[in-house]
């Protein structure tokens, strides 16, 4: 632990730590551009200078390895004058356009100008301009700001796992380019925007449109996909601006994903604002008391098996829960909140990511099971490419090859090789059982089959057999043994996991999402309630249909009455990611026109219907659920869940594995209202199809 | 003592003539009121009027939505809206002023990094509505084309004490 002195601050650091991180635990803050905690070393600003005694000359912190009995001085006059030096360098190329620069006011070189600047120039000739770079539908260049970092090329070849950006040329025709004015081709992409210290990259659907100043900044979490990110939503006034990532290191680190970012322009359109109810054939806007009686007239007279519910993607437990007591209210065990029909439930450990994201860093070999956690949980694929950046560990994949910007080992297509490793005759489950931390992921696209639950107990058998539970244990040396668990489920949705810890299956001798659909064209069952669930295909025949969500999707479509919902940024909600990690999310505006939020309109509803819940508060609803689903009293933390019996072993059919998520910018009504993602649609994902369907590449 | 002095005083109108006197001497000094519509007294070129958007001399509006004013702006009468213009340049949608809301302390024009916004000469802009007093960017950029000499006079005549 090498022992120095900064400012006067003695500090010890741990080893191979570097001068700035030294400075960071003194207290001392130094200047950066190019250093990032979760890049390498670059070393290329020359911001971070700091005198150090003994040196000739003043040393660039970032890339000194901190040295016992080393005296640094970060405010000293040698320090103080290389970084105004530095900083005069910086801004000789650097326009001065700040008034019309998107970055202005959340800008790391005004602000360290400010605090490490001359006040003016003394350079007189003509500044370079540079071309500025096609970098695709969500990035704007304007290069001429660059100061070339390099946190760009770094991320984007070391966490993205992209090479398509690199710098060209030297001295003062160095550019950062995209070499073949290609769009960045990476589900991450839109990160470099919050990298760039500058205004060089930024986000181009919100060019110009708001300053920071003006924004109202509510911390919420992410319903884009199950990880659940952490988010900050930017709004002004009614409209949701811009969403940003906000650090969580278990979860999403500090990145998220280019749909979670950009999806929220698609709050804005195709909203319901109102209630509707079908007349004449013909959806026609209602008031809400007109709305609740033409569900209390169809409700009359059902019994509970007439009367069915499913629960979309991206509900919040609260209104799942409120819905569940008003179905139990009739008696109705007729739920369901798996849409694709994924046959997953039973005890926790058997639907939930056991490992949690963090752990995957932990894993030395990791089976992928019917899944491209690319599109389907992009952060937990780049804390893969993470592990797999970090020393060496075996990947496998069972399923269609795709591109995931690691090395792995594709396995086969389909169930048969699971089959094959469950029973030990493939050779990669001799690589499973040599590995001390084994791992598995197992995809929608295995489960969510006919044949699922036999996937499932499948998996379940991989995971006991190649060693993959792990009890907390202290070896001979009496060091401590972490718990392991390597079954993990990858959910695509970002409710799943809430819908099953509250028991939105169907009852005994309920009926699920198929004989849902089924009973409705056979006219067993009259009702089928829609709770945002807009990812179910089939018209359910003659059945009166409820619709409550906030977009005229799917689902919208064939109802006979619309209940005008919120939509994540709109409501407070608790919401359950792939690990089991409640997250509460904020409301960051109001529900449009005479939308409410969800949980309200179910307290409402029943009234109406004479079922009057036992709430009025979203804290008396939160603490009825604590009491029936204790797991929910806890915010942002993972117990681990108990090992248990589920999946039934039995025969799999030999259809390859297909994966959940066909386009990835398009998975949920709000970003297929989205403007922004139809733009990446048609520049990421159309040309590929469009070459896999003609057998030609580019 | 006193009350011979008084009656004296009253008795002799020594007030009112004094009185008197002092309106016979303004009588023949310079007159200092004018005739207000039709005569207007001297305005410095630092004077805070009605607002104007500028344009460059080649017809380019001037303000470039850095939203500067809209910030700084105390009384928070300015609202500001942008997005990219056809030709990818930085400019607002929307640039309203309330006139009602307005203190006139002048920051916008402060703080405006390419003279857009401005504060004119012109203090003559009452109006018989309320509404009337809205202005929106048509307004002011009428404003601006309508004042652009005196605005641009009064600004280089202020030049040198920036």
């Amino acid at each position: 632990m090498p022992k120095l002195t900064v400012d006067g601050v003695e500090v010890e650091v741990p080893p191979g730590s570097t001068v700035l991180q030294a400075c960071e635990a003194a207290g001392a803050e130094v200047p950066r551009f190019c250093f990032h905690d979760r890049l390498s070393v670059a070393g290329n600003c020359r911001m971070c200078l700091v005198e150090m005694e003994k040196a000739p000359k003043p040393v660039a912190s970032c890339a000194f390895p901190a040295g016992d009995g080393m005296v640094i001085h970060t405010k000293s006059e040698v320090a103080r004058k290389a970084q105004k030096g530095t900083m005069e360098f910086l801004l000789i190329n650097h326009p001065l356009d700040c008034p019309i620069c998107d970055q202005g006011g959340e800008c790391d070189l005004q602000d360290q100008a400010m605090g490490y600047g001359y006040h003016s120039t003394r350079y007189d000739e003509n500044k370079r301009a540079v071309t500025d770079k096609y970098m695709g539908p969500l990035v704007k260049t304007i290069m001429t700001r660059c100061i070339h970092c390099t946190r760009c090329v770094r991320f984007s070849t070391e966490i993205a796992g992209v090479t398509d950006m690199g710098m060209l040329n030297r001295g003062e025709d160095a550019e950062i380019t995209t070499y073949l004015e290609k769009a960045l081709d990476s589900e991450l992409s839109a990160n470099v925007i919050d990298l760039c210290p500058v205004g060089a990259l930024t986000s181009k659907p919100y060019a110009f449109v708001a300053r920071p100043w003006e924004l109202k900044k509510t911390e919420t979490v992410d319903v884009m996909d199950a990880v659940g990110s952490n988010i900050r939503v930017d709004a002004r006034g009614a409209e949701v601006l811009r969403v940003l990532p906000r650090l969580h290191e278990d979860v999403n680190e500090e990145w998220i994903s280019d749909k979670t970012r950009y999806a929220c322009d698609g709050l804005k359109r195709q909203r319901l604002d109102r209630p509707y109810v079908r007349r004449d054939g013909k959806l026609q806007p209602a008031s809400w008391p007109e709305a609740f009686a033409a569900v209390a007239g169809a409700m009359k007279g059902l019994k509970g098996d007439q009367m069915a519910a499913i629960a979309g993607d991206t509900v919040d437990a609260e209104a799942m829960y409120s819905l569940k007591r008003l179905m139990g209210e009739f008696g109705s065990t007729n739920l369901d909140c798996r849409q694709d029909g994924a046959k997953i439930g039973g005890p926790r450990a058997g639907y939930l990511f056991n490992t949690t994201i963090a752990g995957i860093e932990d894993a030395d070999a990791i089976l992928l099971i019917g899944t491209n956690p690319r599109w389907e949980g992009s952060l937990v694929n780049a804390r893969i490419r993470k592990r797999w950046m970090q020393g060496p560990v075996s990947i496998g994949l069972i399923g269609a090859p795709v591109d995931l910007t690691y090395d792995y080992e594709h396995l086969g297509a389909g169930p048969k090789t699971l089959s094959e490793i469950a029973d030990g005759s493939h050779a990669f489950a001799k690589v499973l059982k040599a590995a001390k931390r084994p791992m598995l992921i197992v995809g929608m696209g295995a489960l969510a089959r006919e044949d699922g639950a036999a996937v499932l107990a499948a998996a379940r058998r991989i995971a006991d057999d190649s060693g993959m539970l792990i009890a907390a244990a202290k070896d001979d040396d009496g060091n401590e043994i972490a718990a392991w668990n390597g079954f993990n489920v990858l959910h695509t949705a970002a409710s799943r996991v809430a819908g099953l810890d509250l028991g939105f299956v169907p009852g005994a001798d309920g009926r699920d999402v198929a004989g849902i659909v089924e009973g409705a064209s056979s006219g067993a069952v009259k009702l089928v309630y829609l709770l945002g669930a807009d990812e179910v295909d089939s018209d359910f025949g003659d059945a009166f249909v409820v619709y409550q969500g906030h977009h005229g999707d799917n689902g919208a479509h064939g109802a006979d009455v619309i209940l005008p919902g919120a939509a994540y940024t709109e409501k407070d909600g608790l919401y359950v990611n792939t690990e089991g990690r409640v997250q509460m999310g904020v409301a960051a505006t109001f529900p449009p026109g005479e939308a409410r939020e969800d949980w309200k309109i179910l307290r409402a509803l029943s009234e109406a219907v004479g079922k009057t819940l036992p709430f009025t508060t979203l804290e008396d609803v939160r603490a009825a659920m604590r009491k029936d689903h204790p797991s929910f009293a806890a915010i942002d933390t993972i117990e681990a869940a108990a090992w248990g019996e589920f999946g039934v072993a039995g025969a799999t059919d030999d259809a390859p594995f297909a994966y959940p998520v066909d386009n990835f910018y398009m998975t949920d009504p709000i970003s297929r209202a989205s403007k922004t993602m139809a733009e990446c649609t048609e520049a990421f994902v159309l040309p590929k199809r469009e070459a896999a369907a003609t057998g030609t590449n580019g | 003592m006193a009350s011979v002095e008084y009656r004296a005083k009253s008795m002799l109108l020594t007030e009112l003539v004094s009185g008197m006197a002092l309106t016979l001497k303004y009588f023949f000094r310079p007159k200092v009121t004018i005739n207000y519509p039709y005569e207007k007294g001297p305005i410095s070129p630092r004077f805070r009027g009605e607002h104007a958007l500028r344009r460059y001399p080649n017809g380019e509006e001037r303000c470039i939505a850095c939203k500067l004013c809209e910030a700084i702006c105390p009384a928070q009468a300015i609202t500001i809206e942008a997005e990219p213009r056809d030709d990818g340049s930085r400019r607002t949608t929307r640039y309203d002023i309330d006139m009602t809301k307005c203190i006139y302390c002048g920051f916008c024009q402060e703080a405006c990094p390419v003279d857009a916004i401005v504060e004119g000469p012109n203090f003559e802009f009452a109006t018989e509505t309320r509404e009337e007093l809205f202005y929106n960017k048509d307004k002011l950029l009428a404003n601006g084309d309508r004042w652009e000499v005196e605005i641009s006079r009064n600004l280089t005549a202020d030049a040198p004490y920036r």
